[in-house]
């Protein structure tokens, strides 16, 4: 190790394996996101934008509706789709979980970084030297760059757990003791102290994914145009394609 | 002292009749939604079982919780629980004083070991070793454990013994302790708001009596049949909430229609009592109907959870005003401006590398932004 290169990268990124290094050899891309990754990604976006605009109506609603009571249900259809679309969110979670062990290897990132592994901070080092404009050249990656294995596994991950497991206790609330909700999740009220707090945490995460949102969108447009592979377009075919056709 | 006498000897003894007591035990059954076949029940318990002594102990409190039980719908709940439990010791409320009420008590203890309940409003404060509440010359809290030490369970009446209260909200200068996290190897029936509704602490008391044991509890020791829904889940303004209609600020339109008290930070949604159900004052009103918001004070905490009057709690880690919304839409904005000035400094860096190559990594260093 010479002072002159206080962080050596590796000379292949730590996530590809024996078929990723074949396969760039051989192609300028690879099948990284299979179809039910893809799907979940655009529902769950789908999803986290309806939760958050709804959410942020239930807790400041809209003005006031003329008329009757009886001729109006805005906060009741405001409410119906945060509920379904937290029920699409949560199922889609398990599912992507179980896509885990099923899918291929790059599945598994989202839920376990390699954060035992020296070689992935050190790439993570790299990453952020990177955004900081101190790396002249990105490197190269199939899957996420471990900055972004970070960024989802503590935004999407256990955003996602803290927000089902939150708004399941709310919504057990509603739904009354001895339903599946209250019976599961009714433990987070006095844990946190009372439904206010859970209703302040529930709408802390909400900024907390959005904040995420903000991030995502305008990392995956700026990798799209500066890094050497292909971003934005990959969650729509599901293949990453390169640039150029250096090993790392 | 004499022999212990049922509940229905005494009511006799007040002069209570016999069709007044058979009332007092329907409305009762009813109250705790028995059913009419437990008239009977309670009935015969009333006639039949030794009454149970209670002991009610003050603490740092302001007597509301007494207050709200003498005024109990039914006057003969006034007339005969009150009385009765008064018989053994409630310091505000009792005839004796000074050493004769404590050598009451004294006797309670020695007589019923293990067979009293204890009813506690308020609670003890811990600081200077508990001097901030002293009473017959001794701290509460030692009067607390002792009078704990042999009770069959406890009822923690109110927010203030159940939860803190008022004295236990910031900075809590006295340490004052809800009894629960006092005393730990008691049952304790946590009877929360400030104060209980009258009809809830009697229906309690009746409870425990008729049946011989304590009321089915919640995963915070509040009985259920009284705290297992929020004001909002029976609130009779709610199909105005559904609708969407609120007022939008006191004495306007929305207000005069008896809209939705959400908007003026109404606590409904997250208080779990029995006002929109039973209500106050003999079922007359509970505050929703009378045209002001849920302040939630049957909620741990009520007093530090920010203005009575917004939706949204005041999160102190993040000084006085804060919310979430506020904390949230701060950051978010903040963000979205580092990612702005990040892509400006990205389109500049990557103009710069096309045109010649660029100049490296000199000039790019002064950029800190980074997400």
């Amino acid at each position: 190790m010479s002072a002159q290169e206080p962080y050596p990268a590796p000379v292949i990124a730590s996530d590809f394996d024996e078929t990723d290094k074949s396969a760039t050899a051989r192609t300028t891309s690879v099948y990284v996101y299979e179809a039910p990754v893809r799907l979940w990604h655009w529902i769950n976006a789908f999803a986290i934008a309806t939760l958050a605009l709804t959410g942020y109506f239930i807790g400041t609603p809209l003005p006031t509706m003329p008329g009757e009571a009886s001729a109006n249900y805005l906060m009741g259809y405001i409410r119906f789709a945060h509920f379904a679309a937290a029920y699409i969110f949560a199922i889609g979670f398990v599912f992507r979980l179980y896509w885990a062990f099923v899918g291929n290897h790059h599945a598994r990132q989202l839920f376990a970084p390699s954060v035992w592994k020296a070689s992935w901070w050190l790439e993570v080092l790299t990453e952020i030297r990177w955004y900081l404009f101190l790396e002249k050249q990105p490197k190269k990656y199939i899957g996420h760059n471990p900055l972004a294995q970070m960024a989802m596994f503590v935004f999407i991950t256990l955003g996602s757990i803290f927000m089902i497991v939150t708004g399941f206790a709310l919504y057990g609330e509603g739904s009354q003791p001895g339903s599946w909700a209250n019976r599961l999740f009714g433990w987070v009220i006095p844990l946190a102290g009372q439904s206010m707090d859970v209703h302040t945490l529930h709408h802390l995460g909400m900024w907390f994914i959005l904040i995420f949102v903000i991030i995502h969108v305008y990392v995956a447009i700026r990798e799209d145009i500066m890094s050497r592979q292909s971003i934005v377009s990959t969650m729509i075919s599901g293949h990453r394609t390169f640039k150029d056709d250096d090993a790392d | 002292m004499q022999p212990t006498e049922t509940f229905y000897d005494v009511m006799r003894r007040q002069g209570i009749t016999r069709r007044s007591f058979l009332k007092f035990c329907s409305l009762t059954a009813t109250a705790l939604g028995l059913g009419p076949a437990f008239t009977s029940t309670i009935a015969n318990a009333m006639e039949t079982k030794p009454r149970t002594p209670v002991l009610w102990l003050h603490g740092l409190e302001c007597t509301c919780c007494s207050e709200s039980f003498i005024r109990s719908a039914h006057p003969l709940v006034k007339d005969v629980v009150l009385s009765m439990i008064s018989l053994d010791y409630d310091d505000t409320l009792m005839a004796a004083a000074g050493h004769q009420a404590e050598a009451a008590l004294e006797d309670t203890i020695e007589r019923y070991k293990g067979q009293y309940i204890l009813a506690v409003e308020g609670n003890p404060p811990l600081n200077e070793d508990g001097m901030f509440c002293i009473i017959g010359g001794k701290p509460f809290v030692d009067q607390l454990r002792h009078a704990a030490k042999h009770a069959k369970a406890i009822i923690s009446w109110g927010s203030c013994a159940s939860h803190g209260c008022v004295q236990a909200a910031r900075p809590n200068p006295t340490r004052a302790t809800p009894v629960h996290q006092v005393i730990t190897d008691k049952p304790i029936i946590k009877v929360p708001g400030c104060p209980p509704i009258a009809e809830v602490m009697t229906g309690v008391i009746t409870y425990m009596l008729t049946f011989d044991r304590i009321p089915e509890l919640d995963r915070t020791g509040r009985p259920k049949m009284f705290y297992s829904q929020r004001i909002h889940d029976k609130c009779y303004r709610r199909p105005h909430f559904d609708a969407g209609q609120f007022v939008e600020s006191f004495d306007d339109e929305g207000a005069r229609r008896g809209y939705c008290l959400y908007k003026v930070g109404c606590k409904g949604p997250t208080t779990y009592n029995a006002c929109s159900t039973v209500r106050w004052n003999e079922g007359t009103s509970f505050p929703i109907q009378a045209g002001h918001g849920c302040i939630g004070c049957s909620e741990d905490g009520f007093w530090d959870k920010g203005s009575w009057y917004a939706r949204l709690q005041d999160i102190h880690q993040f000084g006085i005003e804060a919310n979430a919304d506020k904390i949230g839409g701060t950051v978010a904005a903040g963000v979205g401006g580092a990612v702005a000035l990040h892509a400006a400094v990205s389109a500049l860096k990557r103009a710069q590398v096309k045109n010649g190559n660029g100049a490296g990594g000199h000039g790019v260093a002064k950029d800190k932004e980074s997400v």
